[in-house]
């Protein structure tokens, strides 16, 4: 009975699988072997396709899933058997090992530690060095990954895919997770480490303690080896950095730790087994940094929004520009020049170079944000082409939130400038939106000069009057510029002037050349990360996609980000900027990100992407300095009001009129106003329906700043003071479930 | 004390309105009103004697006549209906069987709860006369139920209970409209009736932006969001009551969401959208928030098709007050203290309060606004009730839940008035 309940019970493929193995092996090795190395070694049709797996310089394949089925056992014997060492080195090397494993433990797979020894030919010192400042060396990409390998680890110190000849790649990443998670961005940790997080500072210690001590000899012997010497030179920095590192390590120190870090890969092409490209651990920080002083050395780059009353020409304006200055090629252009006629709407030709959509088209009107990139000899500028329509105020808040520097586009003709200019026309409601949300310096493209003749008298009339206004709601004289140019004609765009009539009397520079003259603007680069999300898609391939303007901070590929208010926890897959890729975002960039782990519906448009180890605040009440605008009816408490933020637009009511101030000293003028009269200035209490990721504006200028609506006129600007509620964790979570 | 008495006698003596009746009644109504095909809470009886004690039996017709119910019970209060009891019987044996009785019974109120979604009106209390099935003193709960005819009693019917009775039983009243205010990614599908404004369905969709090269995703999006409205409207609008439809939004949204829906009722073949299409208004909006109804209510073109609702009404008077604060601030003021020192002035022109202030459970301070009320009414001013349900109505709540106009400027003097939020 036993017998056949045995034979019932038998997995066949379990008990076959052996020989299906083994095929194509020879009989020794299927003893000493185990099936993971089996099938990194050997040829199978299945697993491997890439053939550059089996050439030495090959970049193993991370993702190879073989990594749970090894064999634990029969593994480091294995490692060790194709080094083909000498008796004499087996024991020298047996002998390093163990010093090595005494100071650094089970964190580093044994396969590692042996490659690195021979590497140094059996030095201890130099080994540990290496190995400890591959620990340093940040590899956050890959986390999720090694977290699961690392717990593999605990039985078997050495992963099978490890290549023998490239261990950098693979060693760094493991014990990157022990060290570095207090200095970089690393919230979850694998709690089956050996060492817990939290107690291993003094590790630290004892390790540099410990290679004092136990390595007096090799430090003399090391002097005697050129090769090292850089290395050696590292001992007092590395170590010293590690004794004084406490939890928190700042970024420059982290910078600092990886450009030590990446000299390994080149002494690793010294012993002739490099991979052909170092990982992107490796690079990290370090290339982060670099491609940062590259772009500093290279042109500014300039978010420019371009903005006015509807019709006044904006996106004709810039599209013809975009086609003077090469950017949109000859035979798309004429595309849209036959497309367009045959709507009848000939003239709106350039305006298709930005207003994409069907029904922009069809209805001769921008809705929503247009963006490209054009470069001047100077500049590196992001377009955003705002809409001019009184209804889509809220999406070129939007766009405007995102830029430095604007050009406020008004329309020369008899009437029309007048309209825009009036009160209630978007030329003014512009101006004073792009002030607001912190846009100081702004060219005044003087539009369609060619209605009304080229006429300088026009165009002073109109310099006057907006001049005038201006400067009334804040711009510097030195930052204003204007240039009477026209779109249709693409007049005094880019090429110099050919209009005799305007020649005559403007010696001044065209468009593209003003826009050359903005000054560059500071960004804050120090600050943690943060960015506001402006679109969620699904993208190709895994995962999905945002957009959205790095406000502070840096991004790349492997970054883990913490999204709020949702708390949720994704990785970058990788990082593009203007439609190529750039696999490392600064603030100030438009940027496209490619997140992983965690679900898209926990990503809204508002939502901030920021640093996991210092997250936004998630505010529900918050206290705000504003400044009133032009209004009709007055502001009491209890009024309701459209919050426009970022990316966002939330209804929200504000709860308490606090105090009232003096416009331009700021003073308190009356405690707890009855109400808001227009052009004042005051403290109020704003309440939202749902929690809203936002900064100080003492902390963050940009992500402080906020514009209050309501029924279709703007009402106020402000300025976040402080955050009053929040929503607990917890409540957040319910919250989101629901 | 004579609390009892005077319940005992009217409820011996109900009378009902036969359907025969109703009919009848319905026939004397304009046309207009007929065709919303729904009458009115409808009063049975009423029985308030000189000291203003004594009861009142009405039968609620439709769910809004839930929240007049809401907004008459109190604390303290007399109330009288029949219900579903679950009673224990134990028999000489000493077996326990439980049935349900239905069975009519009287309790004196201790708690009011109301669902403004379901419009279901819960009342809890202790029974106060004993039959069969109930003994005195025994709690229960009531929940009034559309159709079923109630009655209450109270120590005393104030002016304001009053005015509600009649409003609520009062026919030329009516009429519904529905709202879809509507930006891209967020709709909000509304019933606005004299009284309420309820939120049927909030949609909130994540609409990818237009790109270069891929408008797919986008229009996908926005199509799968339309749907979902049109999905809303066939579920939560009646035509028979609605008069009409408001389609609110910004921009070109709601000329693209009207066309889509005509379009699929073609192809789908949605009756009830074809048939009704002549309903559909197209009203602009700035956005598409719940509070943009407010907008909505006071567009020239909506109101003159609704000038009888009460919302529209109540939009503009809180207009009006912001009007003044802008122009007067001296005659507009706010806030209890405030109001009540100028009503005793007789000052108040308007008086706009919310019911939320009568609903408090607080007899004195109910007793307070309800003789603000009476003096301000006494003085000729006009008194405003808003509905908290309704958009302007949350507003004034927000903004103390009482403001008045007043005839002629006054200074405050008292600068810190109770801050209370």
């Amino acid at each position: 009975m036993a017998r056949h309940r045995n034979v019932r019970t038998m997995n066949y493929e379990d008990e076959y699988y052996d020989e299906d193995d083994v095929y194509g092996h020879s009989v020794e090795d299927n003893y000493c072997i185990s099936p993971a190395t089996a099938a990194q070694f050997t040829f199978n049709r299945d697993h491997h396709v890439n053939l550059s797996n089996y050439m030495e310089e090959g970049i193993p394949e991370e993702e190879e899933g073989s990594e749970g089925e090894h064999d634990p056992l029969s593994d480091s014997g294995s490692g060790r058997r194709h080094l083909n060492l000498t008796e004499m080195e087996e024991g020298q090397l047996n002998s390093c090992l163990e010093e090595v494993r005494n100071v650094l433990g089970e964190t580093v797979p044994e396969q590692v530690m042996i490659q690195t020894i021979i590497n140094h030919k059996y030095s201890i010192e130099k080994s540990l060095n290496e190995l400890l400042s591959l620990q340093d060396a940040p590899k956050p990409q890959r986390q999720p990954r090694q977290n699961r390998r690392n717990r593999s680890q605990e039985f078997a110190p050495n992963p099978p895919t490890v290549q023998l000849k490239t261990p950098v790649k693979k060693t760094s990443a493991p014990e990157v997770i022990n060290f570095s998670t207090n200095s970089t961005s690393s919230p979850t940790v694998d709690s089956s480490k050996r060492q817990p997080v939290i107690g291993f500072t003094p590790v630290k210690n004892d390790i540099t303690n410990k290679t004092k001590e136990s390595n007096p000899r090799t430090q003399n012997s090391q002097k005697q080896e050129p090769v090292s010497a850089e290395n050696k030179s590292d001992v007092p920095d590395a170590s010293s950095e590690l004794c004084s590192n406490n939890v928190e390590v700042s970024r420059k120190e982290s910078l600092q730790e990886t450009t030590l870090s990446t000299q390994t890969p080149k002494k690793e092409s010294v012993g002739g087994a490099t991979p052909k490209s170092t990982s992107k651990s490796k690079q990290d920080k370090a290339k982060l940094k670099e491609e940062f002083e590259k772009r500093q050395s290279g042109k500014d780059l300039l978010n420019l929004v371009v903005i006015g009353h509807v019709d006044a020409g904006k996106s004709t304006l810039m599209g013809h520009m975009l086609y003077q200055l090469g950017v949109v090629n000859k035979k798309a252009m004429h595309k849209y020049e036959q497309e367009s006629r045959k709507l009848g709407k000939g003239s709106f030709a350039f305006a298709w170079v930005l207003d994409e959509t069907e029904e922009e088209r069809s209805r001769g009107v921008t809705m929503d944000i247009a963006q490209t990139h054009f470069q001047t000899p100077k500049k590196h500028i992001t377009l955003l082409d705002a809409p001019g329509h009184k209804d889509f105020i809220p999406n070129m808040i939007t766009g405007t939130a995102q830029a430095d520097v604007a050009i406020l586009v008004v329309n020369a003709t008899r009437g029309e400038f007048e309209t825009g200019f009036e009160s209630g026309g978007q030329t003014r409601e512009h101006a004073v939106l792009a002030r607001s949300l912190g846009v100081a310096q702004l060219i005044v493209a003087v539009n369609k000069m060619d209605t009304v003749d080229w006429s300088d008298k026009r165009y002073d009339e109109i310099t006057k009057k907006l001049g005038q206004f201006l400067k009334q709601v804040g711009y510097r004289d030195t930052d204003i510029s204007f240039v009477p140019c026209s779109g249709l004609n693409g007049e005094n765009l880019v090429k110099p002037i050919s209009e005799p009539k305007l020649s005559s009397w403007y010696k001044g520079s065209t468009l593209a050349e003003q826009i050359d003259k903005f000054k560059p603007v500071t960004r804050q680069m120090d600050k943690p990360f943060r960015l506001s999300v402006s679109d969620v898609f699904k993208g190709m391939g895994s995962g999905f996609s945002i957009v959205g303007r790095v406000a502070s901070g840096s991004v790349q590929a492997g970054d883990r980000l913490q999204v709020m208010p949702s708390g949720d926890v994704a990785s970058v897959k990788n990082v593009l900027l203007e439609d190529s890729d750039g696999t490392c975002g600064f603030a100030g960039d438009h940027v496209t990100l490619t997140l992983t782990g965690m679900d898209m519906a926990h990503v809204n448009v508002g939502s901030v992407l920021c640093d996991p180890n210092e997250p936004i605040k998630c505010a529900t009440r918050i206290r705000a300095r504003v400044v009133i605008f032009n209004i009709e009816v007055p502001i009491t408490k209890g009024y309701m009001v459209e919050f426009h933020y970022q990316a966002i637009t939330e209804p929200a009511v504000i709860k308490r009129l606090k105090s009232q101030l003096n416009k331009t000293s700021g003073e308190v003028v009356k405690n707890r106003p009855k109400c808001i009269v227009k052009n004042s200035s005051a403290v109020i209490e704003i309440e939202f329906e749902r929690p809203i990721c936002l900064e100080l504006y003492k902390d963050y200028k940009d992500l402080g700043r906020f514009m209050l609506r309501s029924s279709g006129h703007t009402i106020a600007a402000g300025l976040v003071e402080e955050v009053l509620k929040t929503k607990s964790k917890t409540e957040e979570d319910s919250s989101e479930k629901d | 004390m004579d609390c009892p008495g005077v319940l005992a006698v009217p409820l011996g003596s109900v009378v009902v309105f036969t359907p025969t009746i109703v009919t009848k009644w319905e026939k004397d109504i304009p046309e207009k009103i007929v065709k919303s095909r729904r009458g009115k809470m409808k009063l049975v009886s009423r029985d308030i004697d000189k000291n203003s004690s004594g009861c009142v039996t009405l039968i609620p017709d439709e769910p809004e006549d839930m929240w007049h119910a809401y907004n008459l019970v109190m604390i303290g209060d007399e109330l009288r209906s029949t219900t579903i009891r679950k009673v224990q019987n134990e028999s000489a044996t000493g077996s326990v069987s439980v049935n349900k009785v239905r069975t009519t019974l009287t309790i004196r109120v201790e708690t009011i709860d109301f669902d403004t979604q379901g419009c279901v009106l819960r009342v809890k209390g202790r029974n106060i006369q004993e039959n069969q099935y109930v003994k005195m003193g025994a709690y229960h709960t009531l929940d009034l139920e559309l159709n079923r005819k109630f009655t209450l009693g109270k120590q005393e019917w104030d002016s304001i209970c009053l005015e509600r009775i009649d409003n609520a039983c009062d026919p030329t009243q009516h009429a519904d409209v529905a709202a879809i205010v509507m930006q891209e990614g967020l709709a909000h599908l509304c019933l606005i009736t004299p009284n309420m404004t309820l939120v049927r369905a909030k949609l909130e969709t994540n609409i990818p932006r237009k790109r270069k090269g891929s408008c797919a995703q986008h229009d996908k999006a926005l199509n799968r969001f339309y749907d979902q409205i049109i999905q809303a409207v066939l579920r939560h609008v009646n035509f028979d009551v609605v008069k009409c439809v408001l389609v609110a939004s910004p921009g070109f949204v709601k000329d693209q969401f009207v066309e889509y829906m005509f379009h699929q009722a073609v192809k789908m073949e949605y009756k009830n959208l074809i048939e009704n299409k002549s309903k559909f208004i197209m009203v602009h909006s700035s956005s598409g928030f719940k509070h943009a109804l407010k907008e909505i209510l006071q567009d020239s073109a909506v109101t003159a098709k609704l000038s009888d609702t009460k919302a529209a009404g109540e939009v503009k008077a809180l207009d009006d007050f912001y009007q003044m604060l802008q122009n007067d601030p001296n005659r507009a003021f706010y806030g209890a203290n405030h109001v009540e020192k100028a009503a005793e002035l007789q000052a108040v022109e308007t008086l706009l309060i919310t019911d939320e202030l009568f609903r408090c459970q607080d007899i004195k301070q109910r007793k307070r606004y309800v003789s603000m009320v009476d003096t301000v009414k006494e003085s000729g001013g006009d008194v405003k009730i808003f509905s908290s349900l309704h958009v302007s109505g949350e507003q004034l709540g927000q903004l103390s839940g009482i403001a008045a106009i007043l005839r002629f400027p006054m200074h405050d003097e008292e600068e810190d008035d109770s801050d209370d939020d």
